[in-house]
């Protein structure tokens, strides 16, 4: 992403600035996102709490180019998302964003290797490289032996690490996460954690992971922010990152 | 994405939901199929009505007659032009002047008559035509058994094969000259004499009708304005079978008409009574005659149109079998167009099976394309993707549809055929599949195909990847 805006600190990855997202359903106004004001450093783990209904998957949405803003901007790294075009945006997610979801959305009628690759296939990577890639991606997160299995083969965790490879295959610098650990139990939960913490560790991405579940926050986030219907309500910079040190150390 | 990726993700797409899309690519393939089918019917009946035409070897002939001739061919004709008692006739100065006309190869008169023609001893009543030298060079003459006329005045003849037939006693039902072998004919008639017996025309000094009478011959008198008359005087000569020839009785116009041929000099030398000499009598000046019509070679087909202006200008009517076939061609230009829409109305009814079939899969892969989108596929990926599969079910259906095309003109040929020679016909080829036939049909079911993904695929491409990815 190029700086459009001139960015005057180049270490602030995303940056919201009264962000809405109103729409309508029936004759109800509903205030999904209302007026949120944020910033996110590069390398930060951020997680994003709060009850359903209170507008953290439509805010992670927003940033992950999914969606447009009613009004407000989103940031990131120095470009307004609001501002682009179609194209602009699926530019961006293929380029810039890796995205994980609760139900981790593989595409059923395609083997692992091949879902790694889709994205690929959109960059318009070589055909040789692209098997080289996919294969090492997938050895990254231990299933090597799978990459020909159909995702309904598998197990929900080995699908979500199938699903993380996918996500990291073009190199994003920003990792949004859905509720990743929803459907799995807290034994594979914690196994896929493991991996996203070691990504925004190692490789330096900047993740946002949105979740209900606190205690899950409180272990791998730096940082947690609170929302309810729709507003910030509470934003805990720091307080979270010592205890998740401790807790994953103790982990691995 | 590219070309290749879109192509392959299309058709593993495809094979997904292999029983539906395959219904589909049926569906197509039926449509090209009856489009293929109808228009090759129509282009291969065009191909018989003109092969016919061609047989007759009149397409570089324009007919002449004389306005005078108030048979005229058409109303047109009749108004356009000088009075038909102020035209020219049409006589031997005439003849000599059309053959002068620019890209004219000859210009002959057509001398044609009933007579009675005796062959051991039986009489057989059939038209004698005068057939000029250059007929000998004419692609009706092909596949004649025997030789041509030695000279342009010898006393030979040239039988039709249906007369030979006659002659030789031997009578199969009509239409089915197909199974007659010319060679096994010409054998016992080729040498052999035949005597024919014909009315002369000849010039008699104005007497009383009674001189006439005195005559050993039984012969009438015709006088005219100016005192001159003439008589018809019956009168026999020998000719010499020399050749059997293969032509159509049935074609259109021209010599074919006539069962017997002699050589044109020798019938104008014969003075025979024509048609026209009764028609003129109370106009007959000095004697000379004048020809019921002449037929006028043209260089070539193309000239034809020009050649005939300048007859219709020199106050002569002229017909040319292009007359005719403009005609035709129109009647086949509307009939392939009918055809063709009738062909297109099944490839219509498959591209809605398209569109349907693909608002269908979008609906099912709802979640599928919002994943995509959310990956980072581009409108234009999703478009393209979409695209890709209609068009590869064009294709295919096309290739299909082609072969599933020719299949049924096929059968079609086949049964006609089968019907044609339980009915004594001789079997034609009445379906013809040209390449540009082919190509046309798979393009036109690839362009068809891809009009139906259009509005799927545009459908597609607008959705919106939260909502679709929060469908179940």
């Amino acid at each position: 992403m190029t700086t459009g805006q001139g960015e005057p600190n180049s270490s602030i990855a995303i940056r919201t600035e009264n962000l809405c997202r109103h729409y309508r359903m029936g004759d109800a106004l509903i205030r999904a996102v209302d007026g949120i004001t944020l910033q996110i450093r590069a390398g930060e783990f951020v997680a994003l709490l709060g009850a359903s209904g209170s507008g953290k998957s439509s805010l992670l949405n927003l940033i992950a180019g999914l969606d447009r803003p009613t009004s407000g901007a989103v940031v990131v790294q120095g470009s307004d998302l609001a501002q682009f075009s179609r194209e602009q945006l699926a530019k961006y997610r293929l380029r810039t964003v890796g995205m994980v979801f609760q139900s981790f959305n593989l595409i059923p009628s395609m083997t692992l290797l091949e879902n790694v690759e889709l994205p690929m296939r959109f960059a318009e990577v070589d055909r040789g490289q692209r098997e080289t890639l996919a294969r090492q991606a997938l050895q990254q997160v231990g299933l090597s032996a799978r990459s020909r299995h159909r995702p309904t083969e598998l197990s929900g965790g080995e699908q979500q690490r199938a699903s993380l490879a996918r996500a990291l295959i073009n190199r994003p610098q920003l990792l949004l996460a859905d509720e990743p650990t929803g459907n799995l139990d807290s034994h594979t939960g914690t196994e896929i954690m493991n991996f996203i913490g070691e990504f925004n560790e190692s490789l330096g991405m900047t993740v946002v992971m949105v979740t209900h579940e606190r205690s899950l926050a409180e272990r791998y986030a730096k940082r947690m922010i609170f929302l309810a219907d729709g507003k910030l309500v509470e934003d805990q910079a720091d307080a979270a990152s010592a205890p998740a040190e401790i807790a994953r150390g103790g982990q691995s | 994405m590219k070309i290749y990726d879109l192509t392959e993700l299309a058709v593993r797409n495809l094979r997904e939901s292999v029983l539906r899309n395959s219904l589909t690519t049926v569906g197509i393939s039926v449509g090209v199929a009856s489009l293929v089918a109808m228009l090759s019917l129509g282009i291969g009946l065009q191909q018989l009505a003109d092969r016919r035409l061609e047989k007759s070897g009149l397409f570089d002939t324009v007919v002449v007659t004389s306005r005078r001739d108030l048979r005229s061919f058409s109303r047109e004709q009749e108004e356009n032009g000088p009075a038909p008692a102020e035209s020219p006739r049409l006589d031997e100065s005439a003849r000599q002047k059309l053959e002068q006309l620019p890209n004219v190869v000859e210009a002959y008169p057509d001398i044609r008559f009933i007579t009675e023609l005796r062959y051991e001893d039986k009489p057989h009543l059939t038209m004698v035509a005068g057939l000029p030298p250059s007929a000998k060079s004419n692609d009706a003459f092909d596949g004649m058994q025997g030789s041509f006329f030695s000279s342009e005045t010898a006393p030979e003849i040239i039988l039709q094969k249906s007369f030979a037939e006659e002659l030789l006693g031997r009578r199969t039902k009509p239409n089915s000259d197909d199974n007659v072998n010319v060679a096994e004919l010409a054998k016992p008639l080729l040498g052999k004499e035949l005597t024919m017996r014909y009315a002369e025309r000849t010039a008699t000094p104005a007497t009383p009708s009674s001189a006439a009478e005195q005559e050993s011959q039984p012969a009438a008198g015709f006088a005219n304005q100016s005192g001159t008359a003439y008589s018809v005087v019956s009168r026999e000569q020998t000719l010499k079978i020399v050749g059997i020839c293969d032509l159509d009785p049935d074609s259109m116009r021209g010599q074919a008409r006539a069962r017997s041929f002699i050589p044109l000099q020798l019938a104008e030398n014969l003075h025979v009574m024509q048609t026209s000499d009764l028609r003129d009598t109370t106009n007959i000046v000095g004697g000379k005659p004048t020809y019921t019509s002449v037929e006028v070679h043209v260089k070539s087909p193309t000239q034809v149109q020009s050649v005939e202006d300048a007859i219709k200008k020199m106050g002569f009517n002229a017909f040319s079998i292009v007359d005719a076939t403009r005609s035709l061609r129109r009647f086949f230009a509307v009939l392939d167009l009918f055809l063709g829409i009738f062909g297109s109305l099944a490839l219509a009814v498959a591209s809605i099976g398209i569109i349907n079939t693909l608002v269908m899969a979008i609906l099912e892969r709802r979640r599928e394309i919002g994943i995509m989108k959310a990956i980072g596929a581009s409108d234009a990926d999703v478009k393209g993707l979409f695209f890709a599969e209609a068009g590869a079910m064009g294709v295919l259906g096309g290739g299909l549809g082609v072969a599933l095309g020719w299949a049924i003109g096929r059968v079609i040929n086949l049964g006609t055929n089968v019907y044609l020679k339980q009915q004594h016909f001789p079997p034609e080829q009445i379906w013809f599949v040209p390449w540009w036939l082919i190509l046309g049909a798979i393009g036109f079911s690839i362009v068809v195909s891809l009009l139906s993904g259009l509005y799927p695929a545009s459908r597609a491409a607008r959705l919106d990847p939260v909502q679709a990815l929060r469908y179940e």
